[in-house]
């Protein structure tokens, strides 16, 4: 306890050193973390309005997301659970006009503060998206280790290796491509790519892990297995998932959090969280037991 | 037609023609055309058409008899979208086998080892001018793919308003520049320094390099455009910074098409002769220097041996076809190269 409280002191004087500090460098040895169940990081949200443009998307979101825990966010198509979700690493403002106001604080340093580094931002929260997307000109491995090796991190072959091995065995699918490591990665399965880039995200050892929709395009066996994985990955990671699905949203979270829209061209509002159990059996608003029973609209 | 219709409910005819019906008709039409020609003692030509012509009308006779409308119609339109084809490459062919057929009297190997200096009549070759080709072209690249590539990277990743604008505007503009106008250019920029009357080797590299920018700078955006914004996205979620992320993700990605891009600038302006004619001048001896003198190339030497033929002239014009056969050769060259390049280092682009 002691110890974290000194590291996250010195992460805030550093951040108040200026961006060229590695402010929130993953710790030094990722081989360190991979075998003890560390702990995360938490995020919290504080009066977040999301805008592209001058359209607002989401509204005065505030909400706590608890580190080692599994999130989920539910909530009709266009509510704004993407955008929320891409708020949260400093994705959101890639796009032309983007903008967030507000607080998101990682551990309570705000990443959204004027000398905070996106790209640091970014190497803590990491993110899988709803289609699979590994780079096309790598290899399984490559891909596995890009992370490390587009940022040009020193890192020796055999710890590469190591890590590689890792992350792929930590995705479940060690097994399934050991023996073609050097292929391309555009060779494999709609599921395997999926996995892969969980592996990929994983391999830097990030300290939050967004997830928008992971398992959309993916068999009910692959995303059983998805939802193992999340299982275990919380051990290490925190994590915040998307997705439509409410059996999955009740299978594999621990806190629920469900958008809504008054009308479309209004702002998304993130009208309610709690417990997972909370929400699918006794939610405090009658939308919330609505969307989620499947009497919705 | 008729018994088996009904078992048969998904097509009007009922049978099916043998798997190279097409060709097959194409065989037979050409040998009926050839007769045909041979005895009123037609032309070529009119033995092509007329081939064209009968095999259309066989196969759709034939395909309208056993297989129904809808499939002779097919076969007709493949049979005509083959024929355009091989209407288009007409030109092409002709092109190619007129020059290679001229050329090949004075393609020898004296031809490839000498110059034209002291050579009278008779004799003498294009060394000279295919390494001022070589040299001129090579600086005229070196100077133009890194400026298209910078600056496409700039229009695609980075550009936004009236900056980005105003470049396309000026990139479009000088894609319409004529090649006389940048040779021009490339004069009087020299002429300011240098007087009146200059001809260096690196002022047609200056011309060039005026007409390869735009040409790469096209090539190169439209192919940084296909690269799926999935891929960068995924690069910046692992926290990379942009400039890596486009030099070790985007780049790589579109690698062979501005590989290709580049190859068709380079063929586009190797064979450029009116910005040469007043910017390089020409010389008759081997000169390497780009900065010193006048330097002989390729299409102004096929130009004056064509343009001004001593005695006997045969020997000027086949001179002259022998070098328009050569540049034929390097264009030919580095399109395969490029070819090659694309598919060593191609990756299939999914959107
Ligand atoms: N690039 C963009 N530019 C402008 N508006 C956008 C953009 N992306 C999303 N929006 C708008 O923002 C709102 C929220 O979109 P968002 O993608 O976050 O919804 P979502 O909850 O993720 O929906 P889904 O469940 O379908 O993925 C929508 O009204 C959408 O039209
Ligand atoms: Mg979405």
């Amino acid at each position: 306890m002691n110890e974290t409280e000194t590291m996250k002191e010195k992460e805030m004087v550093d951040a108040q050193a200026g961006p060229a500090d590695p402010i929130m460098d993953p710790p030094a040895s990722p081989s360190a973390t991979a075998t003890v169940d560390a702990k995360a990081k938490r995020i919290d949200a504080e009066d977040l309005n999301i805008y592209y443009g001058d359209f607002l998307a989401v509204k005065d979101c505030s909400v706590n997301i608890h580190p080692n825990k599994v999130t989920a966010l539910i909530g009709s198509s266009g509510c704004g659970k993407s955008t929320f979700l891409r708020s949260l690493n400093r994705m959101h403002e890639l796009i032309d006009g983007a903008r967030v106001e507000g607080k998101v604080l990682l551990d309570g340093t705000d990443i959204y503060a004027r000398n905070m580094d996106p790209v640091l931002v970014r190497q803590q929260i990491g993110m899988v998206f709803q289609q699979p997307n590994p780079f096309p000109t790598m290899s399984i491995y490559e891909n596995t280790a890009a992370g490390l090796r587009l940022n040009r991190k020193k890192t020796k072959k055999t710890e590469l290796d190591g890590i590689v091995e890792r992350s792929l065995t930590g995705a479940h699918l060690w097994d399934e491509v050991k023996d073609r490591l050097d292929k391309p990665a555009g060779g494999l399965s709609g599921g395997q790519q999926q996995r892969l880039c969980i592996a990929r995200a994983t391999a830097i050892e990030p300290e939050v892990l967004l997830m928008d929709e992971p398992c959309s395009a993916l068999d009910p066996i692959a995303t059983l297995a998805i939802e193992d994985l999340i299982n275990e990955l919380k051990k290490r990671f925190t994590i915040v998932i998307v997705t439509h699905n409410m059996q999955q949203a009740a299978r594999a979270s621990d806190y629920t959090g469900f958008f809504n829209i008054e009308k479309s061209g209004d702002p998304g509002v993130l009208v309610e969280i709690d417990e997972t159990e909370k929400i699918f059996s006794n939610p405090r608003l009658k939308e919330t037991e609505d969307y989620v029973s499947g009497r919705f609209g | 037609m008729g018994g088996n219709v009904a078992t048969v409910p998904m097509g009007e005819g009922s049978g099916a023609l043998p798997p190279r019906a097409n060709l097959i008709c194409f065989g037979a039409s050409a040998a009926a055309s050839a007769a045909v020609s041979f005895a009123l003692g037609l032309s070529p030509f009119v033995w092509l058409v007329v081939t064209g012509a009968f095999t259309l009308a066989s196969i759709s006779i034939w395909s309208m008899m056993v297989e129904g409308r809808r499939r002779a119609l097919d076969r007709v339109a493949t049979i005509v979208i083959a024929e355009i084809f091989v209407l288009a490459l007409v030109p092409l062919l002709s092109l190619v086998y007129t020059v290679v057929n001229e050329g090949l009297a004075r393609f020898d190997s004296e031809f490839l080892t000498t110059s034209m200096r002291n050579v009278l009549g008779d004799g003498g070759g294009a060394l000279h001018a295919a390494l001022g080709t070589f040299i001129i072209t090579a600086i005229a690249t070196a100077a133009a793919v890194p400026v298209g590539i910078l600056a496409a990277i700039y229009l695609v990743e980075y550009g936004k308003g009236r900056l980005k604008r105003a470049i396309t505007f000026f990139v479009d503009v000088m894609m319409g520049i004529p090649s006389i106008v940048a040779g021009l250019f490339a004069y009087a920029l020299f002429e300011i320094f240098f007087g009146p009357g200059i001809r260096l080797g690196v002022m047609g590299s200056v011309a060039l390099m005026v007409l390869m920018i735009p040409i790469v700078i096209r090539a190169t955006e439209e192919m940084l455009q296909v690269v799926p914004n999935a891929l960068r996205e995924a690069s910046f979620a692992l926290g990379v910074p942009k400039w890596l992320t486009i030099l070790r993700v985007v780049l790589p990605t579109a690698l062979a098409g501005i590989v290709t891009g580049v190859m068709l600038a380079i063929a586009r302006v190797i064979g450029e002769t009116a910005p040469l004619l007043v910017t390089t001048g020409s010389i008759d001896s081997v000169n390497l220097d780009p900065f010193n003198g006048r330097m002989a190339n390729l299409p102004v030497f096929v130009y004056e041996q064509y343009k001004f033929p001593g005695v006997p002239p045969e020997a000027y014009i086949e001179r002259a076809w022998a070098g328009a056969l050569l540049l034929i050769l390097i264009v030919m060259v580095l399109f395969l190269a490029a070819r090659l390049i694309a598919r060593r280092y191609g990756v299939e682009i999914r959107r």
